[in-house]
């Protein structure tokens, strides 16, 4: 039985006359993995910035949990329940990988400046389920290794994940993932799958990637949705998608 | 190692959470320093603590208020010197106006009252940051040097524009003597590291680092920004505050709206670029470079040129070697000598 976590219809964005998203509509179904492929420039990165308000679209509606918003703000996006990673990294680049996922539980803090400052009421008890929390969630993605380094020393694949730690750390019901794998070799590709296939089965979290590795997307989605120039030229299962002539000449043909 | 629970009283929570916590990891360092400071005004002369102590202690607490907005939630302001007006007017109209109240709780409220302020001026951060952030915590500056001349009712209607502070005391105790106003600034030194220790530290702390590494990730992953940035200017400003009613009571003996000017905000605002963004303890450090080395350099150039140049000149020479010194300290050390000082730390445990 369909149980769609996220509809959008009719959604347009222009910047300055130039159409980043044209009349898109999808559904995305709960506990799916939807893939979002299409050459560069095609609107994926902007899509994801309307989804959790960093843009507002000019037209049409988005459905998240059967309520429709037109204008949402990020940190209200993160409130309900939307995660987001990044294409660029965009970490707490002074912070450790500790303090890193800690601050993505910050939506769920109940604590007060002053049960900060003087270390009362549920101050203490926040924090040990915080640690317990964010110490889960490393061991989760094997990251425990890099607990206390500083987020900036780290190699750019172990940065992606643990852009994937922080966003997972708060349990978002929906979780946009920008290109999580750009930049890794075939090894690294593997264990990132892997690592969203396992927060898939453990959290049932719904998640919504950009990937341009055409293998992964087969072996890690159930759903996909080609754009190109804004437009949407493509929307079915992985091997539907794969086949459509219409996806081959947009997007599989030419190169990006 | 367990917390020491050497009393069969429940401690209060404060003291538990804050003070012991800090206790076994550097136990012995400590106890020598509290046991060296509380033996500070018997050995001291009063020279020592006027010129020297009391104000190294009142510039590593305003450095302290900074470096929470600026150094930790990387909001850049130079209305540090107005924060610290705020307090010391607060502070003063409250021992007038409310002498009821203990000193402390005046130096509390004052604090408070300038944490408002602060959270006024904060107020454009919301919209700017940078440059223009740092044009409008300037401007607040100038705002409120002139508002606290243009109504006598701040400074009582004083004649002159300097006002005597009242008479420091606690419970009884009169804190009026040189020994007694350091020891009221390090008391409040003390506690206010120790609260601020736990709060960069706690999910306040991490927040202010969120949003000074990268704001707009903040927000998308759930941090409320806003109200991030208006805390540590709240934070910041009445830590300031109270830094400013210890600089008019503790240290000046009055309460004079000209040494809160710009020139304050500027010399706070190099005490925490001295001694490390984002470091407690480089506070502490740049404090102490900041008040010492202008003496320092006094004696050295009292002693190396003696009577062959005048005092005017003199002064003009000390100005060009400090600004030269700090330039090479930026320039070898951009984080500061706190981060210098753990470098040579780490370097030294290895070793041993
Ligand atoms: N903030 C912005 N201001 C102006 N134009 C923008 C902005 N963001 C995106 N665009 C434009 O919108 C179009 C879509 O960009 P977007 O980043 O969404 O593409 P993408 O599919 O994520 O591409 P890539 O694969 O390179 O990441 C591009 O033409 C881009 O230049
Ligand atoms: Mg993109």
């Amino acid at each position: 039985m369909p149980d769609p976590i996220l509809t959008l219809t009719d959604v347009s964005l222009a910047f300055k006359g130039i159409k980043a998203i044209n009349a898109l509509s999808f559904t995305v179904e709960r506990g799916e993995i939807c893939a979002l492929i299409g050459p560069n420039g095609a609107g994926k990165s902007s899509l994801l910035n309307i989804l959790n308000g960093v843009y507002r679209a000019d037209s049409g509606e988005v459905v998240f949990e059967g309520e429709r918003f037109t204008r949402i703000r990020p940190l209200q996006a993160a409130r309900r329940g939307i995660g987001r990673t990044f294409q660029h990294a965009a970490l707490f680049g002074k912070l450790s990988v500790l303090d890193n996922v800690l601050a993505g539980l910050t939506r769920h803090s109940r604590t007060t400046l002053v049960e900060h400052a003087f270390g009362v009421f549920r101050d203490a008890s926040e924090t040990a389920d915080f640690r317990d929390r964010a110490e889960a969630i490393l061991a989760f993605l094997d990251l425990s290794a890099h607990r206390d380094a500083i987020v900036s020393t780290l190699s750019y694949g172990v940065q992606k994940r643990v852009d994937l730690a922080r966003a997972l750390v708060g349990r978002p019901t929906l979780l946009l993932l920008d290109e999580p794998m750009a930049g890794m070799n075939q090894d690294e590709k593997r264990a990132m799958s892997a690592f969203i296939a396992d927060a898939r089965a453990e959290f049932g979290t719904t998640i919504v990637l950009i990937e341009h590795d055409i293998g992964v997307i087969m072996d890690l989605s159930d759903h996909v949705v080609v754009l190109d120039y804004g437009r949407k030229v493509g929307d079915g299962t992985p091997e539907a998608i794969r086949t459509d002539p219409a996806v081959i000449a947009a997007y599989l043909g030419t190169p990006h | 190692m367990p917390p020491a629970s050497a009393s069969m009283m429940p401690a209060p929570a404060f003291l538990r959470r804050v003070i012991v916590p800090i206790l076994p990891a550097r136990a012995v360092m400590l106890a020598l320093l509290v046991a060296t400071a509380l033996a500070v005004p018997a050995i001291a002369s009063d020279y020592w603590l006027n010129a020297i102590l009391i104000p190294f202690l009142i510039m590593t607490l305003a450095g302290l208020g900074l470096n929470l907005t600026m150094g930790y939630a990387g909001q850049a302001s130079l209305g540090t010197g107005a924060f610290m007006a705020a307090g010391a007017y607060a502070t003063y109209n409250l021992l007038l106006r409310v002498p009821e109240l203990p000193l402390p709780v005046s130096l509390v409220l004052g604090g408070l009252i300038a944490g408002m302020v602060g959270l006024v001026v904060g107020l454009p951060s919301l919209r700017i940051k940078g440059f223009y952030l740092v044009a409008t915590t300037l401007a607040a500056q100038f705002l409120i040097e002139w508002v606290l001349n243009q109504y006598p009712w701040f400074s009582n209607y004083a004649s002159s524009s300097t006002i005597s502070a009242p008479r420091l005391a606690i419970a009884g105790y009169d804190l009026s003597r040189p020994g007694g106003r350091y020891l009221l600034t390090l008391g409040t030194v003390v506690l206010v590291t120790a609260v601020a220790w736990r709060l960069v530290r706690s999910q306040t702390g991490r927040i202010w680092m969120a949003v000074r590494d990268m704001d707009t990730a903040a927000a998308v992953i759930g941090i409320p920004v806003v109200q991030a940035k208006l805390k540590a200017f709240f934070v910041g400003a009445t830590v300031c505050g109270i830094a400013g009613a210890l600089w008019a009571f503790a240290y000046l003996g009055t309460v004079d709206a000209r040494s809160f000017d710009l020139d304050r905000s500027f010399q706070v605002m190099f005490v925490i670029i001295i001694g490390g963004m984002g470091s407690l303890a480089g506070s502490f450090i740049g404090a102490a470079f900041i008040v010492l080395l202008p003496i320092l350099l006094s004696h050295v150039a009292g002693i190396a040129f003696g009577g062959a140049i005048d005092g005017g000149q003199l002064q003009n020479l000390q100005h060009i070697l400090f600004g030269g010194l700090i330039v090479w300290l930026l320039i070898h050390e951009p984080d500061g000598l706190s981060a210098l000082a753990s470098r040579l730390w780490r370097r030294l445990a290895a070793r041993a």
